[in-house]
């Protein structure tokens, strides 16, 4: 089966995680469309490991894996600490440095 | 010799025409996760779309002879990751839905142009730019096995990043703590002195409430509690069920089973 395929339709799912990221509002829903962009490189990472016929491209994705955990761990603790003090979950309320 | 060259053909076309079953399945699958999670107003439901999303996206790293990246990706992505958001969610975002109003004036409208823009360009370049690619294949990479080659590599020629992979999350999990905990300084804490006396103090009651209903003749939920010397208790009101009134032939004792007149 012809591989680009797979790298169209993960160009498909990076370019609705960036809509999502445009769009939406809930912080942490802006965070799962991010997740979905990193799936999304992770594709072409591991269809271009096939296509060139190396393991590299599985151990870069596995490398982003690992960042995006770390990521996805602060990322949500300052998203709590910042519903702790002003009460939302909205990106449009952050606007402490505005004025 | 030639039938078995022919039978290897054969073999290769099978595994591809399975390869393209499990493709068109999975793809649309996780196209529509991946539009649900953006579409969806409830954040549970976008976190279990997307948990759809990865799922296939796992399946189809393994049907690319990558098993390893494949079940790291169920296991890490869907295990631990998503629980993580529905976790948050469940704490921090659940009653927060997305408001309806636009803070700039046709962005989603620009930003839906942009995205479709973006799809056409990364499609179509891909799809001219790569066209129907020879895939060299991971046969030879494969050959002692997908775990081994990778850890192969990953012990060999990627050891220091792989180390500092692993500062890298303990940094994240210390920072994590530190962000995530709440100093409570000493005057802030109650005491069981001061929640005694706050029990005590005036204009609080100290007992139960009465019950709506319990004290008089009905124990409907609608029946204010009567106090002591006929009054209704005001707090005895359910804040929730209106109260009324009984009628003289609700508020008479009921018959219970048995015969009629055979009550003392």
């Amino acid at each position: 089966m012809n591989p680009t395929y797979y790298l169209v339709l993960a160009a498909a799912l990076f370019t609705i995680g960036a809509v999502g990221v445009l769009v939406r509002r809930n912080a942490i829903v802006v965070f799962m469309c991010v997740e979905l962009m990193l799936n999304a490189a992770n594709l072409t990472l591991v269809t271009f490991a096939r296509i060139n016929g190396s393991l590299e491209g599985q151990i870069i994705a596995f490398f982003v894996m690992i960042v995006a955990a770390a990521e996805v761990v602060i990322g949500l603790a300052i998203i709590m600490a910042i519903f702790r003090s002003r009460r939302s979950a909205s990106i449009d309320d952050v606007n402490l440095l505005k004025n | 010799m030639t039938i078995l060259a022919q039978a290897n053909q054969l073999l290769a076309t099978e595994a591809t025409v399975g390869e393209a079953v499990v493709f068109w399945l999975l793809a649309p699958l996780a196209l529509f996760g991946g539009l649900g999670m953006v579409l969806a107003r409830n954040a549970v439901h976008s976190a279990l779309l997307l948990a759809c999303t990865m799922l296939s996206l796992g399946v189809l790293y393994m049907l690319q002879e990558g098993v390893f990246i494949g079940f790291v990706q169920i296991i890490v992505y869907t295990g631990a990751i998503m629980m993580l958001f529905l976790f948050v969610i469940m704490l921090v975002g659940r009653d927060s839905s997305d408001s309806l109003v636009e803070t700039l004036r046709g962005q989603r409208m620009a930003a839906v142009g942009l995205g479709v823009g973006l799809a056409i360009l990364l499609g179509a370049g891909l799809a001219r730019g790569l066209g129907a690619v020879q895939p060299a294949g991971l046969e030879a990479a494969n050959a002692g096995g997908n775990v081994q080659g990778i850890a192969e590599l990953l012990f060999t020629r990627y050891l220091f990043a792989f180390e500092a992979t692993a500062a890298l999350l303990l940094v994240a999990a210390v920072g994590a703590l530190i962000l995530a905990h709440v100093e409570k300084s000493a005057k802030d804490r109650k005491t069981q002195k001061d929640i005694g006396r706050a029990r005590f103090a005036k204009g609080s009651y100290p007992g139960p409430k009465a019950g709506p209903g319990v004290f008089a003749t009905s124990s409907s939920v609608a029946t204010p509690a009567l106090l002591p010397d006929g009054t209704e208790s005001e707090r005895s009101y359910s804040s929730v069920v209106p109260m009324r009134q009984l009628d003289p032939a609700e508020a008479a004792p009921k018959a219970t089973e048995g015969k009629k007149g055979d009550r003392r």
